[in-house]
């Protein structure tokens, strides 16, 4: 028993240990500064703010932001990347769909992401949740991912299934000095 | 020998006479030898003492790689690609550094003093550091090279910019991230980081835990100055023998995280089959002979120093080998003072050319023992047959073949 009460307290005081800043140097942030620094957005969707969208309202943010402009009226065949879709191969894999951020990224989220955080070029950061939300809805239906009237928000974004969500390979679990792929000698 | 400096050159006529004597047989008796008249001077500016240029004469730069040009229609830097052909010693002047962007990127103008960087997320104390509380903690200055996953031998490249210019090599100086991340207390469960730049794309990358706690670098310093707006100034982040992607620049959050986060810069690097995620993580061993290299010239048989760089994700070049009969035979080169981990390393070796067509290579080992392999090997490895088209998956670290034509010409031998 004294043994056990001497371990906890060696565990405790090296947790108290361990809590403490060794150099004291740097400020606190307020909650609300790293609310509206903190833009990233996981696969679960915990940091998306509140709002909503359809596809619909999304077609109208598309022009109206000047989307159109550099994306292309058909999301296509404009001077910056196309958003739409190749055409499908018999038996193919989405793999087959071209490097389309809103078809082949294996969650929603990351459409939602990169909308929010880099478009439109030298306007970033001017869209509302609900515009964010609307776009990539928008994007989302004319890739053939979610039905025209699906309303995408905080909860049901994070829930759309892409379909590449299982067919790519994760990164290794990176550990210093392990080979960087098993057996091969290069 | 034409000098705007008559009265020195009439000088050195005398003296060139007064040596004659010594000098019997050499030359012709109408032109007595003389030693080199001293260049004309630059002419001092404010701006010359002040920040130094070089020669008028150095005229190597940097060029827009992947055929997509820097800056773009919209502006945008892209992909620019070091002169390696003309590269000595192991680091990249800052000003021909390689340069690669999140998607493409304008470069911020940052004012230092504006600057901060904040660590957050699943961390006891959220901190926010300003340039200043950066510089007062404990630093490293370390060589490492950063390495773009477009640097990829091919068949069509005319020069070495295009088949191997995506790497660089600078001393940079800073905060070990582990040092701030401990500041900051990770908490457990916290497995990856998100590394975010300031740049209006604001390029984000998910980096491991164990990688960001192991030797990864918050760097203000790079090759005894500050870090170059195109290299991310005032601070950017060195992920070690990563990808080049991962090192993120204008760096002002890092964010410890539960989980991959796919951001669109992990987007860019998803993978469908596992060995290429996996080779595309981590560089192998990779070297390449930067002279002679394609598009040189030899002017005749002859001595020559045969000289290249190594290096490798996996740590510090170990060996380095040299083949001056098209892979035939191999011999060890000489390791140029001390190979230093994750960093561009020099290697030479002599060669006496007979005039006669030949082909060289380099291959180099690292301190893990993986050895640069052949595209041959590679493809043999993956069980599949090597044709032309063949991309090696992942960060192509294949062996670079130079043929040198009996003309003296250097060539590109992909195959």
């Amino acid at each position: 028993m004294r043994i056990l009460r001497l371990i906890s307290l060696v565990l405790l005081l090296g947790s108290s240990a361990l809590a403490q800043s060794k150099y004291g140097v740097g400020s606190t942030p307020g909650k609300e500064e790293i609310r509206a620094w903190d833009i990233s957005i996981s696969p679960t969707g915990a940091e998306l703010p509140p709002g909503r969208g359809t596809s619909k309202e999304g077609a109208r943010v598309y022009v109206t932001k000047g989307c159109a402009a550099c994306h292309g009226a058909t999301a296509k065949g404009g001077p910056a990347p196309t958003l739409l879709k190749a055409e499908a191969k018999p038996n193919g894999t989405p793999w087959d769909l071209g490097r389309v951020l809103p078809i082949r990224s294996p969650y929603a989220t990351t459409v939602w992401d990169y909308i929010n955080r880099a478009m439109p070029l030298n306007r970033e950061g001017t869209l509302t949740p609900d515009e964010v939300y609307a776009l990539t809805a928008y994007l989302l239906n004319i890739n053939g991912v979610i039905p025209e009237d699906a309303v995408m928000d905080a909860q049901s974004l994070p829930k759309v299934r892409m379909p590449n969500r299982e067919a790519w390979a994760p990164l290794p679990d990176w550990k210093p000095g392990m080979p960087r792929f098993a057996g091969y000698p290069y | 020998m034409e000098s705007k400096q008559p009265n020195r050159r009439r000088f050195l006529k005398g003296s060139a006479a007064l040596v004659g004597l010594a000098a019997v047989g050499s030359a012709s008796a109408q032109t007595p030898a003389a030693a080199p008249a001293p260049a004309a001077f630059i002419k001092g500016s404010e701006e010359q003492i002040a920040y130094g240029q070089r020669s008028r004469f150095e005229t190597s730069v940097r060029t827009s790689h992947g055929g997509r040009k820097s800056p773009d229609a919209f502006g945008l830097v892209m992909h620019v690609a070091t002169p390696l052909q003309d590269s000595v010693g192991v680091i990249t002047p800052s000003a021909l550094h390689y340069v690669a962007t999140t998607r493409g990127a304008f470069i911020p103008d940052i004012d230092p003093k504006e600057h901060r960087l904040m660590i957050h997320g699943m961390v006891d104390r959220p901190l926010t550091f300003t340039m200043e509380d950066l510089k007062r903690l404990p630093s490293v200055t370390r060589l490492h090279f950063v390495e773009c996953a477009a640097n990829r031998p091919s068949a069509t490249a005319k020069t070495i910019q295009d088949s191997h210019g995506m790497t660089s090599c600078a001393e940079w100086t800073g905060v070990l991230l582990s040092t701030l991340l401990k500041e900051a207390g990770v908490q457990s469960g916290s497995s990856w980081i998100v590394a975010e730049g300031s740049e209006e794309v604001k390029g984000a990358s998910s980096i491991p835990m164990e990688k960001a706690m192991n030797d990864c670098i918050v760097a203000y310093g790079m090759n005894g100055e500050a870090v170059r707006p195109q290299q991310g100034y005032p601070l950017r982040l060195l992920v070690p023998g990563f990808e080049g992607i991962f090192n993120v620049k204008w760096l002002r959050r890092i964010k410890a995280v539960d989980q991959y986060y796919m951001t669109y810069n992990d987007f860019g690097h998803l993978r469908q089959e596992p060995e290429n995620a996996a080779l595309g993580y981590q560089i192998g061993p990779k070297s390449v002979i930067t002279f002679p290299c394609v598009g040189k010239q030899l002017p005749g048989k002859g001595f020559y120093e045969i000289s290249g760089l190594a290096w490798s994700g996996g740590g510090a070049i170990r060996r380095v080998e040299v083949s001056t009969n098209g892979g035939r035979s191999w011999t060890d080169a000489e390791i140029r003072g001390t190979a230093q981990r994750m960093a561009h390393t020099r290697f030479s070796l002599t060669w006496n050319w007979d005039g006669t067509e030949t082909a060289l290579l380099s291959r180099c080992t690292d301190e893990m023992g993986k050895i640069q392999p052949t595209r041959a090997q590679v493809a043999e490895f993956f069980k599949v047959p090597l044709v032309p088209t063949y991309r090696a998956p992942g960060q192509d670290n294949t062996i670079q073949t130079w043929k040198i034509a009996s003309d003296g010409s250097v060539h590109n031998a992909y195959s």
